[in-house]
């Protein structure tokens, strides 16, 4: 790698890098997600999602991404992936099948791409 | 002396433990699953008596309103932990308090400056390499000292602070005075992301090249910065870093016991390497 110019996390296409600025923007909506290890607020956030939203003072961008659950959209405003998927546990969702509706392609697509040995690098 | 008679890198994807499963079954037939199926054999010949397990948390025991670069368990017992689907049915870890002691008495004034844990539940990041290891037991044949490396948030710590860090625990462990077998256990990997629109990235010539470096050459590894890492093993794959850890305990020179690789596991590629000092 000594020969080529340093990288970083800006050029690595496709990722949002959870650094400190995601982190501080995602607050709200990771805190809210770390939540739902404990039964008791799984049943909250099952019953009223938007009075649980409240609780935890999300934004506007991320409310509306926990509403219509748009993955792609949880990770630009702060998810992180871990997280976000507490809330996919709650839907009966994999791992896979959010990745599929994070990258705008079906359940079959995307473990169709996975058996064939993923998304090779510069793919 | 304490002797380290094991080092291990293995992946913690929690499917790896329904893919072992069916593999001993007979359900699978990918000769590839031959080095998952036999690590755990591979690790009981050489008697360990404690495991020190790398992982990381995936938002279970840490939130975003603690983010600790390295913490160490230091308690009597480890539950796992409850991450969303109910607190899974395994047993408790039993804990080595008087070795994670002696570890951060010897780490810590050398400037590793651990977060120190008398309470620490452990996620499937620990859990299913020792599912991996040892299947569902009625107890647990080893006892264990979790160490947390933040691999989430960045700045997560380098591939270099790693690497460094395991040579320290590797001298700590070599320095306790009782008679105990240790096996060290990096976790993680390989490539892969599970966010973005690059979310599905696999890089098997990286992690063929990892596989083969953390024996030969651990240096290199070493070298990579922490945009290489999510560059070439994926956002997620990154946490191969844990790996060095484990590397940096065994001295300079190691032999393969076993070494396997397998895409996909899940949304991961897999792998796994067993080695001992030569």
């Amino acid at each position: 790698m000594s020969e080529k110019p340093e990288l970083s996390f800006e050029d690595i296409p496709g990722t949002y890098v959870f650094d400190g600025r995601r982190s501080r923007m995602g607050y709200p909506l990771n805190k809210m997600s770390a939540a739902l290890n404990n039964q008791a607020d799984r049943e909250s956030f099952q019953n009223d999602p938007e009075a649980f939203m409240d609780r935890y003072k999300l934004s506007d961008e991320q409310r509306e991404a926990v509403r219509t659950r748009d993955w792609l959209s949880m990770i630009k405003h702060g998810g992180n992936i871990y997280f976000a998927y507490k809330i996919g546990v709650m839907d009966g969702l994999t791992v896979q099948q959010v990745l599929a509706a994070m990258t705008g392609t079906s359940a079959e697509e995307f473990k169709e791409m996975m058996s064939n040995g993923g998304r090779q690098p510069n793919g | 002396m304490a002797e380290i008679v094991a080092g291990i890198g293995i992946s913690h994807v929690p499917a790896l433990g329904p893919a072992v499963d069916a593999a001993v079954n007979g359900q699978d037939v990918n000769p590839q699953m031959k080095a998952f199926t036999d690590v755990g054999g591979w690790l009981n010949e050489t008697k360990p008596d404690v495991l020190v397990v790398i992982y990381n948390d995936h938002g279970a025991s840490f939130s975003f309103d603690l983010v600790p670069t390295f913490a160490i368990g230091a308690a009597e017992s480890y539950l796992p932990a409850d991450e969303g689907f109910g607190r899974p049915a395994l047993p408790e870890y039993p804990g080595d308090a008087d070795l994670s002691w002696h570890i951060i008495d010897s780490v810590v004034p050398e400037g590793f400056d651990l977060t120190i844990c008398q309470n620490l539940d452990v996620d499937h990041g620990f859990s299913t390499p020792m599912k991996v290891l040892y299947g569902v037991p009625e107890t647990w044949p080893v006892k264990v000292i979790p160490l947390a490396v933040n691999v989430v948030q960045q700045p997560t710590p380098s591939a270099r602070r790693c690497f460094d860090l395991g040579k320290a625990i590797g001298r700590a462990l070599r320095s306790y005075p009782k008679d105990t077998r240790v096996a060290v256990i990096g976790t993680g990997g390989m490539s892969h992301q599970l966010q973005g629109e690059r979310a599905g990235h696999i890089n098997p010539d990286f992690d063929q090249q990892f596989l083969s470096e953390i024996v030969s050459d651990p240096e290199n590894l070493a070298s990579l910065s922490n945009p290489d890492y999510i560059n070439l093993a994926g956002s997620e794959g990154a946490e191969l870093v844990m790996w060095l850890i484990m590397r940096g305990a065994m001295e300079d020179n190691v032999e393969t016991g076993l070494s396997g690789y397998v895409i996909p596991v899940a949304n991961t590629a897999a792998g796994v390497v067993a080695m001992q000092n030569a």
